[in-house]
């Protein structure tokens, strides 16, 4: 019989029992993949977007508009290739489904963001088309909106100048992302900054909510945003601005505290399943006392006794935790679909490196104590039962 | 007969827990594990509701524009403020007009106490005196309330607790103008996340001419529908009116389907992963008790009393677990104060709340997993062939 062959004879000797403890790793680490792309998306987050654009908003918050009127004094920067704006719109389509429309000028947004992919006939069509409205794939698909369709959506805040809030927008492009992290970024749909401002009711003309600032060189983010900040210092229009990736954790790090309960449910599952395989391993350890005594005895070292204990552990975890970050890449694949990707639960090649780093050092914990007493076995003495 | 042997079997079987305490311990630890997630999770979800509960009042009515669902979208001007407050149903104050606040929600940001660099968002909401009246369970607890006309903010405990540039005689800058805090109030409901200042003041700041909501007391039980139908029939106004509880609780909708979906995602896999370490438990007990409880077979003891008696154990370790596992989310987390975004898209401060109905529901699915985790290693031990374990060494 091989080495290996040993191994997986040994892991089959009470099969029940490996049965039921390969579940529980198998729970463990589909728990682990979900929550730890969670964590992941609190922590790095919005990796994809680099570091070429800055998001400049209110400084009071940016809830508050500032006027367009900046756009040319911010333009005019050194080193400031394009600035693009977007306003909140408050969509709600039908009853009460929120949905992400924001109001821009097309074409300093096309320029801004060449990270979305749409024909350039849509992108004229949407500069040219008052009531215009583009819409990501993303949200396109899960609504089943075509290109031509006028789509009715609401505006929780903004009243039209007849004092309704139903409005009405014609879908006349239907933009892509460049790549998979972009077009995960598509569940959002634009419309023309110059018809809103202008058919809604209230005094917010000629206000936006973000300038996204487009560099020359990404070196220079520091520098231009300080530039700015000090040029409307002092305004009633104060200004606080971010590079995107900064603006986009900022975001995220308002649910708040999430985050850390997560650690804590991650802390109680590897404790629980530390603990449950642990005791496994122990206990078949036990059980094979006299029998790793007649295998010192046949000549094998103390180390590859050591090596076949370990070995054991380490096949465990690792079936149980691919088997178990595969589920949860399937299941995270499952919830973001069923949200229409508002919960994105994705299992990058990140969180699977962490799961593998995390299965490695599971079987190191819950094998080394058993396999060094199998290494400290003096033959006789187990021989005896002793 | 059946009683009186399932009790020794069961007694002798318990004492001799301590023996083989390994196993039985990954029975209560994983139990703990699963209890504690669980009632942990769903106590966030309880402490967010009472906060956001306990802010409405039944005899008062929230104003806002048409379909705007929170605070933050709606706007009225102060042509409508002064319609509604004219209309039948609002009660009067001491000084016979009309007991309503307009308020003004802005929006600005504080730093997280363990932050450094990123603004969260905090309600800024501009009151008129009435403001108070209409909230008598709010509490000056230091400093002083602000002078109307002047730049003064009072700052609601909740905020003290979790973010920081707000403490009493700091400056808190917006829109290009420094803002004294002078006082720290403490209503004990989602008003504490929140600074206040003079309405007046607040327009002139933001640049805004009306306000947010209109805050009303009711005149009496039927206060709110005679509100309600004065205000249908009044053609200048396209708003809605709630019982300020009930749209306070509907703040609270989304939050709840969100962590009870975690909650309930996160429970599943767990116990899953807890019964099969139960079992495995048991079925290990069970084998390293075949000799003895073969051997109480061959003197006469029935089936059924093993059967029950592994149960028994099996439920009384889960239930140790369920209760160790509700004692450490008490401990860690009861009262643990926290922040998150609410529907007005600013921070709301709340504090876990660990009920001994969430302990009970934690309880009774630490029993469920116990029950089945012990079921199939009883029936096993009640199989077990006497003469074969009886021959075992």
């Amino acid at each position: 019989m091989t080495r290996t062959g040993l191994v997986v004879a040994n892991l089959f000797r009470k099969r029940t029992r490996t049965v039921l403890t390969l579940l529980s790793v198998i729970m463990a680490f589909v728990l682990f993949g979900l929550l730890q792309s969670v964590n992941s998306m609190f922590n790095a987050g919005a990796d994809f977007v680099g570091a070429t654009r800055l998001m400049v908003q209110a400084r009071v918050s940016f809830t508050q508009p500032l006027p367009i009127s900046l756009v040319p004094k911010i333009e005019a920067i050194p080193g400031v290739a394009r600035v693009a704006y977007s306003m909140w719109f408050g969509g709600v389509w039908q009853e009460n489904t929120p949905l992400f429309v924001f109001a821009i000028d097309p074409l300093r947004y096309r320029d801004a963001y060449p990270e979305y992919l749409m024909p350039d006939a849509q992108w004229q069509a949407f500069a040219h088309t008052r009531t215009g409205m583009i819409v990501g794939r993303m949200l396109a698909d899960q609504y089943g909106w075509k290109l031509g369709e006028k789509i009715p959506i609401s505006s929780n805040i903004y009243p039209q100048k007849s004092g309704s809030k139903a409005w009405a927008f014609d879908v006349v492009g239907i933009f892509d992302g460049k790549d998979e992290a972009w077009r995960k970024q598509t569940n959002i749909a634009f419309i023309n900054a110059d018809y809103f401002d202008e058919a809604n009711q209230f005094g917010i003309k000629g206000r936006t909510n973000f300038f996204i600032v487009k560099l020359a060189d990404s070196k220079q983010a520091q520098a231009i945003s300080k530039t700015i900040d000090a040029m409307f210092e002092n305004s009633p229009d104060e200004t606080k601005t971010q590079t995107e990736k900064d603006f986009n954790l900022g975001f995220i790090k308002q649910i708040g505290d999430i985050g850390l309960i997560v650690h804590w449910i991650l802390f109680a599952v590897f404790f629980t399943l530390l603990l449950v395989v642990g005791n496994t391993m122990a206990q078949s350890v036990r059980e094979r006392i006299p029998e790793l005594a007649v295998m010192k005895t046949l000549g094998f070292s103390d180390g590859s006794v050591l090596g076949f204990v370990l070995a054991e552990s380490f096949a465990l975890c690792l079936c149980g935790g691919l088997v178990g970050l595969v589920l949860a890449t399937a299941l995270g694949a499952m919830v973001e679909k069923g949200t229409g990707g508002q919960f994105v639960v994705q299992l990058d090649g990140g969180v699977w490196l962490i799961g593998i780093a995390a299965i490695v050092l599971m079987s190191l914990a819950v094998g080394l104590l058993p396999a060094l007493r199998a290494r400290r076995l003096r033959i006789v003495d187990a021989l005896a039962g002793r | 007969m059946l009683f009186s042997q399932t009790r020794a079997i069961t007694g002798l079987s318990i004492r001799s827990i301590p023996e083989r305490w390994a196993p039985s311990l990954v029975i209560v630890i994983g139990l703990a594990g699963v209890v504690g997630v669980f009632t942990a999770l769903l106590a966030m979800a309880a402490g967010f509701e009472s906060t956001l509960r306990a802010t409405g009042r039944s005899d008062a009515a929230i104003i806002m524009r048409g379909g705007s669902d929170a605070e933050i979208n709606s706007g009225l001007t102060r042509e409508q403020t002064d319609v509604i407050e004219q209309q039948p149903g609002i009660a009067s104050g001491a000084d016979g007009r009309p007991l309503a606040s307009a308020e003004l929600m802005v929006i600005a940001e504080l730093i997280r106490k363990d932050d450094v660099r990123n603004g969260a968002n905090i309600t800024v909401r501009g009151v008129e005196p009435a403001a108070f009246p209409l909230r008598p369970h709010l509490q000056i607890i230091a400093g002083r309330t602000f002078t109307p006309g002047l730049r003064e903010l009072i700052v609601g405990s909740g905020v003290l607790r979790q973010f920081q540039g707000a403490e009493i005689g700091k400056v808190v800058r917006m829109r290009g103008s420094d803002w004294k805090v002078v006082g720290e109030f403490e209503s004990g409901d989602s008003h504490d996340s929140e600074l206040w200042t003079d309405i007046a003041v607040a327009r002139a700041t933001f640049a805004r001419q009306g306000s947010s909501s209109v805050l009303v007391a009711l005149d009496g039980p039927g206060g709110l529908q005679k509100l309600q139908s004065a205000i249908a029939a009044e053609p200048r106004l396209t708003v809605d009116v709630l019982r300020e509880q009930d749209y306070f609780s509907s703040q609270t909708r989304d939050f709840r389907r969100q962590i009870g979906f975690l909650a309930g995602l996160v429970t599943i896999i767990m116990a899953l992963g807890a019964v099969f370490a139960a079992l495995n438990s048991m079925y290990a007990a069970v084998a390293a008790r075949g000799k003895e409880i073969a051997t109480l077979r061959a003197i006469g003891f029935g089936g059924a009393p093993v059967v029950v008696s592994v149960l028994i154990e099996a439920l009384l370790l889960a239930l140790a677990g369920g209760v160790l596992g509700a004692l450490l989310a008490y401990l860690l987390f009861n009262n643990l104060s926290v922040a998150t975004l609410g529907q007005n898209f600013t921070q709301v401060v709340f504090s876990f709340k660990v009920t001994p109905e969430l302990v009970l529901r934690g309880l009774v699915i630490a029993l469920v997993i116990g029950m089945i985790g012990g079921l199939l290693p009883a029936l096993r031990a009640a199989r077990l062939p006497v003469s074969a374990s009886l021959r075992e060494q």
